[in-house]
């Protein structure tokens, strides 16, 4: 069986409450069967209005979303077969954990023995079997979230979206939550839909990343690639860690432009938006690309001054200034051979002109 | 377990009950005389009161004082028939007492109460009895009226020789104990009270459905709709709430009369001719309308309050799971009303029970209440004792449907708010 590229298919959509704001601006995405793709934003960027209008609860204010080529602007939330994983779960207080799990069999009018088989498996599939006559209420927060997951899978749909499902669970629980739900969705192969705003989230689990910002797309790639490669400012300050150096490109050649930073000095950068001589232009620059004391050869070599040392076990992030950048950050692996970090000091920083991405201004 | 690690001791060396007992022992006194307010209010104002009620309705001491000598000598008559000479002459000694302290017509009321016709008879006693000579007094009171020499209206006396009585309840349900002691019903054409008793309850069942009918839908609105329009619903709901109840009904009046602002849109619409307008006012129907209106709120501000905490992504999730829409209302959002229509209903339902002032305005004959009838006893008959019966009966009806209530809903699944 081939894998449809275009499972779901969101086609110009746009999307406004007041008639005033678009919340989502000519939306365009094509998600393929058995895909986990993440729509990462900041809060009212419109992830999760695109959610709700692929579950039937919003709808397109123009356009189309297609599921299996199927339009479904016209089709009710509960005939459109999408598995839904809410924020704060939304399991029915009032039901067990067994009949949360057979609601959604019962109401397809299934057999008793074939929903208790459906729950069975669907219960073991989280590590929950033995759970059937709780109540939600006396169940832990990881437990529930697993339980609410279990549900949204039960009924076999193809696609369950997740609304930002693990934003009430504590660091570490929401960890180990985040590999249990991968491992879900490697082993049943169902297309997933994940909202979140926490960028860490997004890039352990996702085959894609839908970044979001402003209601439209910023950038849909892999994780590595997002991280490596942002397409822009926005995505580059928005995923990890990210030096900033704004300044004007003097000089533009294939792979390398020159750019005149504000103080006055030169540095060497990877052209990514920028087109020609005098464009305002933000280099970008992670902060594990800049090596101090190097003895490799790179293009970029400068002196900055230690402004402030965090220490964070594995490694240490220094604060320096460099260029006019008070708040450019170091990170510097915790080894016995970079012992000459202190206050005050001046060290060598230097980097390549390919890691240094010369992004648009904004 | 051995006694030995059973006894623990605090680092000083005291038990660590003991220990325990003295330091909690301020907060306890503390609590207490914070509490101290509201249990002498609720003493003074509610557990006497009830206590009083319940007293008077079973309290039967002024004629049982009034008439000593009587109800002494009474103790040897057997109440087949007509009394011996000395019962006849101690009842003129008692009477002669009372007429000369001027309390005689108390006794006139209460022995009326118990058999009627007795009023005139003993006005008649006193008129004649200045005129009365020494001895022979059977004779000479049979001779005042033919009904003294009536064996029924001396047993009637001695009904009411003992100082506590329950006749007052059987009286409210229609029964009372007759000659022979037996507890039996009142003639049909007298039985009015088991015909209250029974609107009571049907108007209050009904008056509740109404009020769920229309509160629910209301308070489904005010939880969802965004706040700067539920703000205003809300206002809405409460604003006859703050407008005097007598306002209230007399605007039903105005509204509902037969020359009233609703027949005479019906009029204007064509839907009854003019000359034959709709009764809506001094019926049930009346106080069906008026009662629904004005117990809404008590309806709709529980379930309300209950709908707030629903959270909207539940009835979401019913609908994303393949519910339709009327599923994941009543498998999801229903049940967990439960609590709330639990509460209203219940509140509702006690109000419209004992409801008085709008039964009496807009209710007329067929409208009236059981309460109307007790007020008519406190005010215009002056029984009491009758009414503090009636009351208690309420009372205890209430408390009995709250049972039942506890037994189906449960009350811990009630919320108020």
């Amino acid at each position: 069986m081939s894998k449809n590229s275009e499972f779901v298919k969101f086609d110009k959509v746009d999307k406004s409450y007041d008639g005033k704001v678009l919340v989502v601006k000519d939306l365009n995405l094509d998600i393929a069967e058995g895909e986990f793709i993440t729509m990462l934003g900041p809060s009212g960027s419109g992830k999760t209005t695109c959610l709700m209008m692929l579950a039937g609860f919003e709808t397109p204010t123009n356009g189309e979303i297609y599921l299996d080529k199927n339009p479904i602007s016209n089709i009710p939330p509960h005939k459109r077969g999408i598995g839904m994983v809410f924020q704060n779960y939304a399991l029915f207080p009032h039901m067990t954990v067994y009949e949360n799990l057979a609601f959604p069999l019962r109401v397809r009018k299934m057999s008793k023995e074939d929903i208790d088989k459906k729950v069975d498996k669907a219960l073991s599939m989280v590590s929950l079997s033995g759970f059937e006559n709780r109540m939600p209420g006396q169940l832990s927060g990881g437990q529930q979230q697993r339980v609410a997951v279990a549900r949204a899978l039960v009924f076999d749909p193809a696609v369950v979206l997740m609304d930002e499902p693990l934003g009430a669970l504590d660091k570490n629980l929401r960890e180990s939550m985040q590999y249990e739900i991968k491992h879900i969705h490697e082993s049943i192969g169902v297309t997933v839909v994940y909202v979140t705003h926490d960028q860490g989230e997004a890039l352990t689990m996702s085959n894609r990343i839908a970044v979001f910002n402003d209601g439209k797309v910023q950038q849909l790639s892999s994780p590595d690639k997002l991280y490596e490669e942002p397409v822009n400012s926005f995505v580059a300050e928005f995923i990890g860690e990210n030096n900033r150096f704004s300044g004007q490109v003097t000089d533009v050649s294939k792979d390398k432009c020159k750019v005149k930073l504000d103080d006055g000095s030169e540095i060497l950068a990877n052209p990514i938006t920028v087109k020609s001589n005098g464009e305002k232009t933000i280099v970008s620059l992670r902060p594990e690309r800049a090596l101090i004391n190097t003895k490799d050869k790179m293009e970029n070599n400068f002196k900055g001054k230690i402004e402030e040392i965090i220490y964070h076990g594995d490694h240490t992030r220094v604060r320096l200034n460099l260029l006019g950048n008070k708040d450019f950050i170091l990170k510097v692996p915790n080894s016995s051979a970079n012992m000459d970090i202190k206050l005050g000091n001046q060290i060598n920083v230097s980097w390549n002109s390919f890691d240094a991405r010369a992004l648009d201004p904004k | 377990m051995s006694s030995e690690t059973q006894k623990i001791l605090t680092t000083d060396g005291i038990p660590l009950e003991v220990s325990l007992k003295k330091a909690e022992k301020k907060n306890k006194i503390k609590a207490f005389l914070l509490v101290c307010p509201l249990l002498l209010f609720l003493i003074i104002t509610y557990v006497f009161p009830i206590g009083d009620m319940l007293y008077r309705s079973v309290d039967d001491r002024m004629v049982t004082n009034m008439l000593p000598k009587t109800y002494k000598a009474m103790e040897q008559w057997d109440g087949k028939d007509l009394p011996e000479e000395e019962v006849f002459e101690a009842f003129y000694l008692d009477y002669k007492k009372l007429v000369e302290e001027k309390t005689f017509g108390k006794l006139a009321t209460q022995l009326n109460f118990e058999k009627n016709g007795f009023k005139s008879i003993l006005k008649k006693l006193k008129r004649k009895m200045k005129k009365f000579e020494e001895g022979n007094y059977k004779e000479q009171i049979m001779g005042v009226h033919k009904r003294w020499a009536n064996v029924e209206y001396w047993r009637a006396l001695k009904r009411r020789a003992p100082s506590y009585t329950y006749a007052k309840y059987l009286k409210g349900i229609d029964m009372y104990e007759n000659e022979d002691g037996n507890i039996v019903q009142v003639p049909e054409d007298r039985r009015i009270h088991k015909i209250l008793w029974l609107r009571t309850l049907e108007v209050a069942l009904f008056v509740t459905i109404f009020c769920f009918l229309m509160a629910y839908p209301i308070a489904h609105l005010l939880a969802t709709l965004p706040m700067k329009y539920s703000n205003l619903l809300m206002i809405c709901v409460l604003l006859p709430f703050w407008t005097s109840l007598l306002v209230r009904t007399a605007s039903w009046m105005i509204l509902l009369q037969q020359q009233g602002i609703v027949n005479d849109f019906f009029v204007m619409i064509g839907l009854v001719s003019d000359d034959n307008r709709p009764e809506m006012m001094y019926n049930k129907t009346g106080t069906y309308v008026a009662m629904t209106q004005i117990l809404l709120p008590f309806m709709v501000l529980p379930l309300y309050s209950v709908m707030k905490t629903i959270s909207p992504s539940l009835m979401r999730a019913g609908k994303s799971l393949g519910g339709t829409p009327f599923v994941a209302f009543w498998k999801v959002y229903f049940p967990l009303t439960i609590p709330g229509i639990g509460a209203g209903c219940l509140l509702v339902f006690i109000l419209a029970i004992g409801y008085y002032i709008t039964p009496a305005l807009v209710g007329g004959a067929s409208g009236t209440l059981i309460s109307n009838q007790i007020a008519f006893h406190m005010k215009s008959t002056l029984d009491w004792s009758f009414a503090s019966a009636m009351g208690l009966m309420l009372l205890a009806g209430v408390l009995a449907i709250y049972w039942v209530y506890n037994k189906l809903v449960g009350v811990d699944n009630i919320k108020l708010g």
